[in-house]
């Protein structure tokens, strides 16, 4: 079923839909992109350095890169449970429960915002709760955690579910059958398998976790040093009109952007050779 | 399949294509306790992150009385913001729809899906660079007295940028699963290349599309950080409804800004809804 649209030259209009495609990803992403790094070649070396290597902006990496990772980690472990269930099992509500696991993609993000800050602040559903025991979600590091982990969630079921969807019950019989039990046969033949979609879900979660604004900066406090998150920091140096400062600090974050997508890239090559075995 | 993630198996059986797991060999069967419990973990945590979040948005909007929830969706500005966002969507989804037809190659895909990786702050930077009072543009904009940036079209480059590859990655998958040959047919039968467009591919992809416009149409109107960069938060004027959410918020005005969001949320469960049938759709016609 998989067939590539390799020979078009028969069928027209590639020239135009090309030329279109181009034009329009040139003039809307390429062109505003590149005036970001433009804009920072015209620092001196000494100047960029000092902008993005501040006290005030190493926390807010320390915050966005420690918080998002650790997001990423819980929504690929929780993410590959939530696809295996909706992949293996049966339950009522099934079809409901997995149309609600792109929530976070459909849902605003300051609507999500503002729905967790209520919930998990000291007067809140599950703040209420919290606070006695002295634990403080909102306006914490936490509070950043529990949002990453809310808009990352669907990308490792989503990058799991299809493959599990694909792997033939052939194989763990055939490993049944040659004498595994149950616990070998998912470490060994089925974690391996899933594998690449894992990580390549990790990275996509990861990725949008460090870029996120909306759903954090209600919940986080935004408190300089401790809960300021990089995009923030971009906005606040921006409402200063410190320009150079604030493209200084986006250009760092797009490199480390690029960098995630050439690995999401390299990851998905990788799955695929798994597949055409 | 879901938009946001770059489909490594394009392919993927539409839901209800599978076989019935009950009828598959005892190899593949976990234990009860097993199930029981992954599904517990499962169902837990999705009720956690997922439902609680969505419920306390319609709780909180009620909190007061339905006639509050009236007359805050009522007032002026949150009017002024949902015209302003729909105007956006329309331009949006109207430059989304116009470019449905990618040649998949792999370069071009990563750039499509460049906007994923780039956090939207940034989206709303780099365009505050290119057209703002200090930015390329920015003298010759104010010479001609041609507001981009803190205005309506700032927004709409802005929302344009972000969901630049919704609509394209709803679409490639499906149109690489149909692969060519209906086309190569309508041309052998002697269609022109309109012709095979308008009675063989767009018939074939509309679902997708329809899916596709309508996320994208969800992202605009919710998308919030590139907007608020580039919009400046002018009452009535630049101000959609993401960003007046976040006003009523800061203004501790907490029952006004869960009534403007429990919108925005009605119109995140209505494209859930609409990708059900979408997909319901497509695997009885597969």
């Amino acid at each position: 079923m998989t067939r590539a649209r390799s020979s078009r030259s028969i069928l027209p209009g590639f020239g135009l839909s090309l030329g279109f495609t181009l034009a329009y990803l040139g003039l809307i992403v390429l062109v505003p992109l590149s005036a970001a790094f433009l804009r920072t070649a015209g620092m001196s070396w000494h100047d960029f350095v000092a902008a993005v290597a501040s006290p005030r902006v190493i926390a807010a990496y320390r915050l966005s890169f420690g918080a998002s990772l650790a997001a990423g980690f819980v929504n690929m472990v929780f993410g590959l449970i939530v696809a295996w269930v909706l992949v293996r099992y049966s339950f009522p509500g099934k079809r409901i429960v997995d149309a609600l696991v792109d929530l976070p993609f459909a849902l605003p993000t300051a609507v999500a915002g503002i729905a967790l800050t209520s919930l998990y602040s000291p007067n809140g559903w599950i703040g209420r709760w919290l606070a006695p025991l002295g634990i403080r979600v909102a306006f914490t590091w936490t509070g950043v955690f529990i949002a990453l982990t809310f808009i990352g969630l669907p990308f490792v079921v989503r990058t799991v579910q299809p493959v599990l969807q694909e792997l033939e019950p052939e194989i763990e019989e055939a490993a049944s059958t040659l004498g595994a039990n149950r616990r070998q046969t998912v470490i060994r033949i089925l974690l391996p398998e899933l594998l690449p979609s894992l990580l390549t879900g990790f990275a996509l979660a990861f990725a949008r976790a460090l870029g996120e604004y909306g759903s954090v900066v209600f919940i986080s406090g935004n408190m300089p040093m401790k809960t300021e998150i990089v995009p923030l920091l971009i906005i606040t140096k921006l409402e200063q009109y410190d320009y150079r400062g604030a493209t200084a600090i986006a250009v760092v974050m797009l490199v480390s952007s690029f960098v995630l997508l050439l690995l999401i890239n390299l990851l998905q090559k990788w799955s695929r050779r798994f597949h055409t075995i | 399949m879901a938009p946001a993630v770059p489909a490594p198996h394009a392919t993927r059986p539409p839901f209800g294509a599978r076989p019935a797991r009950s009828e598959l060999p005892r190899a593949t069967r976990d234990p009860a306790w097993a199930r029981w419990a992954l599904t517990g973990a499962a169902l837990a945590f999705l009720a956690f992150f997922l439902v609680l979040p969505l419920v306390v948005v319609f709780a909180q909007a009620f909190s007061k009385g339905g006639a509050y929830f009236l007359a805050a969706i009522r007032e002026p500005d949150a009017l002024a913001a949902i015209r302003l966002t729909l105007l956006t969507v329309a331009i949006a989804a109207a430059w989304a729809i116009a470019k449905f037809r990618f040649p998949g190659k792999s370069l071009l895909t990563t750039l499509i899906d460049l906007p994923f990786a780039v956090s939207p702050v940034i989206s709303g930077l780099v365009y505050v660079l290119v057209f703002g009072a200090q930015g390329w543009l920015g003298p010759w904009l104010i010479a001609h007295n041609i507001r981009i940036i803190f205005a309506v079209p700032g927004i709409v480059l802005a929302t344009a940028f972000v969901t630049f590859p919704f609509v394209a990655r709803e679409l490639i998958p499906l149109m690489q699963a149909q692969g060519t040959d209906e086309e190569y047919s309508a041309v052998t039968l002697g269609a022109n290349g309109w012709q095979t467009f308008w009675r063989v591919t767009l018939p074939n992809i509309r679902w997708g599309l329809f899916y596709g416009v309508i996320l994208c149409n969800a992202r605009a109107m919710g998308e919030f950080g590139a907007v608020s960069v580039v919009s400046g938060h002018i009452r009535g004027e630049t101000n959609t409804m993401p960003l007046h959410v976040e006003i009523l918020y800061n203004e501790y005005n907490i029952a006004g800004a869960f009534a403007v969001a429990s919108l925005l949320a009605l119109l995140a469960i209505a494209t859930l809804v609409i990708k059900s049938i979408v997909e319901w759709r497509q695997t009885r016609t597969a």
